[in-house]
């Protein structure tokens, strides 16, 4: 009886968890994005699907998730590389323990100061009169300055690269580490070169890495309203900057129904990553 | 305005002279205030603590030091950017025990019923208050824009606990005002070289890429109709409460403008402002006041630019919730009155911001301060922050001129509009754009 109960408390401390401080406020957000308002009455239970009809009817809605799923793309095909790239190289061309840590230690360093520090950082570097067009300035290379390097995309894409290859970085490195050497010996007596070993051993081998990888930098990057503001000079949308500002007037229904928006939309991304690979069995 | 943060204050210059000079100094007021003016000395008998909520414009620690060596009241301040000072006051308006908020929150934050009428006849100073507040009028009679949430549109209400307000002066002060001021644009004189006169300069094609504007919508937007009126392409009725046409055309003439590259940036923050205007990524932008001198005391030139259409003003003030009461709430009106007896507002006055009283405040300045500062004379000698920071030398002039010149220029007040909630849609547009 009592080796039957087991499991069910096992499980009981994370499920109480989770329900107190994740299922709980999701169903409430789920109530208030159905709910009506007013400027003087910030909630009036009801259920109106406005809120909705007015996410999906605006055109603002579409080109927002249209930018913010560019960005999507481009941080991830760029973490995903490099991310990889430094793993590898840890993983496998570092041949003592010591200097994988020393190394991998460098990796964090960033991350041992806030992460508006970070962004920030990139903003006397890039500006007009920035490290980087002071140098091309200098180097006799422009005459004007280059205004494309602060408040632009590239600017944006830059301090997500910054901020998120070592969440990708992280879990590829974990997947290559236990990786057996003994699989890579194997093929490289068989005659494949470094460059096979990679593609038909190494990478599928990853998979489950590279997909917890990417499902962090997708979910950051998706609800982001920070680094955006930050770099993009307030000048670029995102989805999350759309919410801050729905609730900063006090229209918490329509911020409501735009979070649950959201929320789907990340959620089907995790759901297909998780279709092409089963990361469950990979580990 | 919001997130107006202030500068970080440090007493960098603390002697020991000044030291003993303040202090006997402030002695001497708090004897001479108990004299004259009768504080009801209810301090006496407990330590008393004050809870303060509101943006950090005015929270300086000096004034709450002050406050508890002439009152023996503990302050605490609770730092908030605007949109949460109105999101605080109507859902959890028992967790601060004052309110200083900004004259257009009250248009939602009245209606909660959360706030209580404050009664002018236990408020010492109220036949001084700058008549801006009382009756809507400058002190010479002109009458005040009233475009926006002009304060007396909403400084009284009908009785205690109402929920609307009166239209006529009453006995209720939803608010005793502390700080306002004239906003207008920021500007580098020594980058554009030429006088600038008018509002629609922001949109100039000669400072293409090189213009901001603030990124707070219900300001921005006014930001952006004092242009457009400028350049005559549109005409409001109201700029501070724009029918849904009005707000189409200004956020159209606002798109158009991004998509040719006009702005570098939208700023949401006080030093965001500063460092755009002093790493020269700008060269005009929306600015306030506090931060222009913030650029100039880096050492980069800038200007506060009087502009021919007038300024855009704000007006903040101290209210108490409904909860208060007893002791406490006698507290409150001490506290109150301390504000409006001098002491403060010279203070206030000094970091370039305006007061609510006048004559007490002028009584706590020496003359070349209150002709610098108020009426827009040349500075006799080194004008100097309250911190001891030097901000100008002998000869200077403040933009804009006197006070009465600036506050008589106001175009309109900061506001919330009746349509809040289609602008605040069509300003996202705008942003995506």
């Amino acid at each position: 009886m009592r080796s039957r109960l087991n499991p069910y408390l096992q499980v009981a401390p994370l499920t109480v968890v989770l329900a107190g401080f994740f299922v709980l406020p999701i169903v409430i957000v789920i109530m208030v994005s159905f709910f009506d308002y007013q400027t003087y009455q910030l909630l009036i239970p009801a259920f109106t699907l406005q809120n909705y009809i007015d996410v999906f009817s605006s055109s603002v809605t579409y080109r927002t998730y249209l930018i913010t799923l560019r960005f999507c793309a481009t941080v991830w095909a760029i973490t995903l590389l490099l991310g990889f790239t430094l793993a590898y190289f840890l993983a496998f061309h570092i041949r003592t323990l010591r200097w994988q840590l020393v190394l991998f230690l460098l990796c964090t360093i960033p991350f041992w100061t806030s992460i508006v520090i970070r962004m920030i950082a990139w903003i006397p570097l890039l500006g007009r009169q920035g490290v980087v067009n002071t140098v091309l300035h200098g180097l006799g290379l422009r005459d004007t300055p280059l205004e494309w390097l602060l408040y632009s995309e590239f600017a944006v894409i830059v301090g997500y690269v910054h901020l998120y290859t070592l969440c990708m970085m992280v879990p590829i490195f974990n997947a290559m580490m236990r990786i057996d050497r003994a699989v890579i010996e194997a093929a490289v007596d068989s005659g494949a070169s470094e460059w096979q070993t990679l593609c038909h051993v190494i990478v599928p081998l990853c998979k489950a890495g590279m997909t917890i990888g990417s499902i962090f930098v997708l979910a950051v990057v998706m609800g982001d309203f920070v680094t955006i503001d930050v770099l993009g000079g307030g000048q670029i949308a995102s989805v999350g900057k759309a919410i801050m500002t729905e609730l900063s007037y006090l229209q918490f229904p329509p911020a409501a129904a735009n979070a649950m928006v959201l929320l789907m939309v990340v959620v089907c991304m995790i759901v297909l990553l998780l279709r092409i690979v089963d990361v469950r069995k990979e580990l | 305005m919001a997130n107006r943060i202030a500068p970080p204050l440090a007493p960098k210059h603390l002697t020991r002279r000044r030291v003993l000079q303040t202090t006997l100094y402030s002695a001497g007021l708090a004897v001479g205030q108990r004299l004259f003016t009768g504080f009801p000395a209810v301090h006496a008998a407990e330590p008393v603590m004050l809870n303060i909520a509101g943006t950090g414009v005015n929270q300086y620690q000096q004034i709450a030091a002050k406050a508890k060596e002439d009152l023996g009241v503990t302050i605490q301040y609770t730092s908030l950017v605007s949109d949460d000072v109105v999101k605080r006051a109507a859902t959890q308006p028992t967790s601060f025990d004052l309110l200083d908020s900004e004259y257009w929150m009250l248009a939602k934050i009245i209606p909660t019923g959360n706030m209580r009428g404050m009664d002018v006849r236990r408020i010492t100073n109220y036949e001084r208050i700058v008549p801006i507040f009382t009756k809507g009028t400058l002190p010479d009679g002109r009458a005040v824009a009233r475009q926006g949430t002009a304060p007396i549109k909403v400084s009284y209400l009908p009785e205690e606990f109402a929920k609307t307000f009166a239209a006529e002066p009453t006995q209720w002060m939803t608010l005793i005002p502390t700080v306002y001021n004239a906003d207008t644009l920021g500007i580098r004189p020594d980058v554009i070289g030429r006088s600038i006169e008018h509002w629609h300069e922001l949109l100039n094609a000669e400072f293409r890429g090189k213009a901001a504007i603030l990124n707070i919508p219900s300001i921005g937007i006014m930001d952006a109709a004092m242009v457009a009126e400028s350049t005559g392409t549109i005409t409001y009725g109201d700029k501070g409460n724009m029918t849904k046409e009005e707000i189409d055309k200004t956020i159209a003439l606002l798109i158009e403008a991004k998509k040719q590259g006009q702005f570098r940036a939208f700023w949401k923050e006080f030093n965001e402002s500063v460092n755009l205007m002093a790493a020269g990524e700008v060269v005009i932008q929306s600015m306030w006041s506090p931060a222009v001198t913030k650029v100039r005391q880096m050492g980069v030139p800038c200007i506060y630019q009087p502009l021919k259409e007038g300024y855009r003003a704000w007006a903040a003030g101290l209210g108490i919730p409904r909860h208060v009461t007893g002791t406490k709430l006698d507290v409150c009106y001490e506290f109150i009155n301390w504000y409006l007896s001098g002491w403060v507002g010279a203070f206030l006055n000094r970091q370039g911001y305006y007061t609510a009283v006048l004559e007490t405040a002028q009584a706590h300045m020496t003359a070349d301060e209150w002709g610098y500062w108020m009426e827009g004379k040349p500075a006799q000698g080194d004008i100097v922050s309250p911190t001891g920071d030097k901000i100008e030398s002998a000869g200077a002039i403040r933009d804009g001129g006197s006070f009465w010149t600036r506050m008589g220029s106001v175009a309109c007040w900061n506001s919330v509009m009746d349509e809040d909630r289609y602008m605040v849609r069509k300003w996202n547009e705008f942003i995506a754009a």
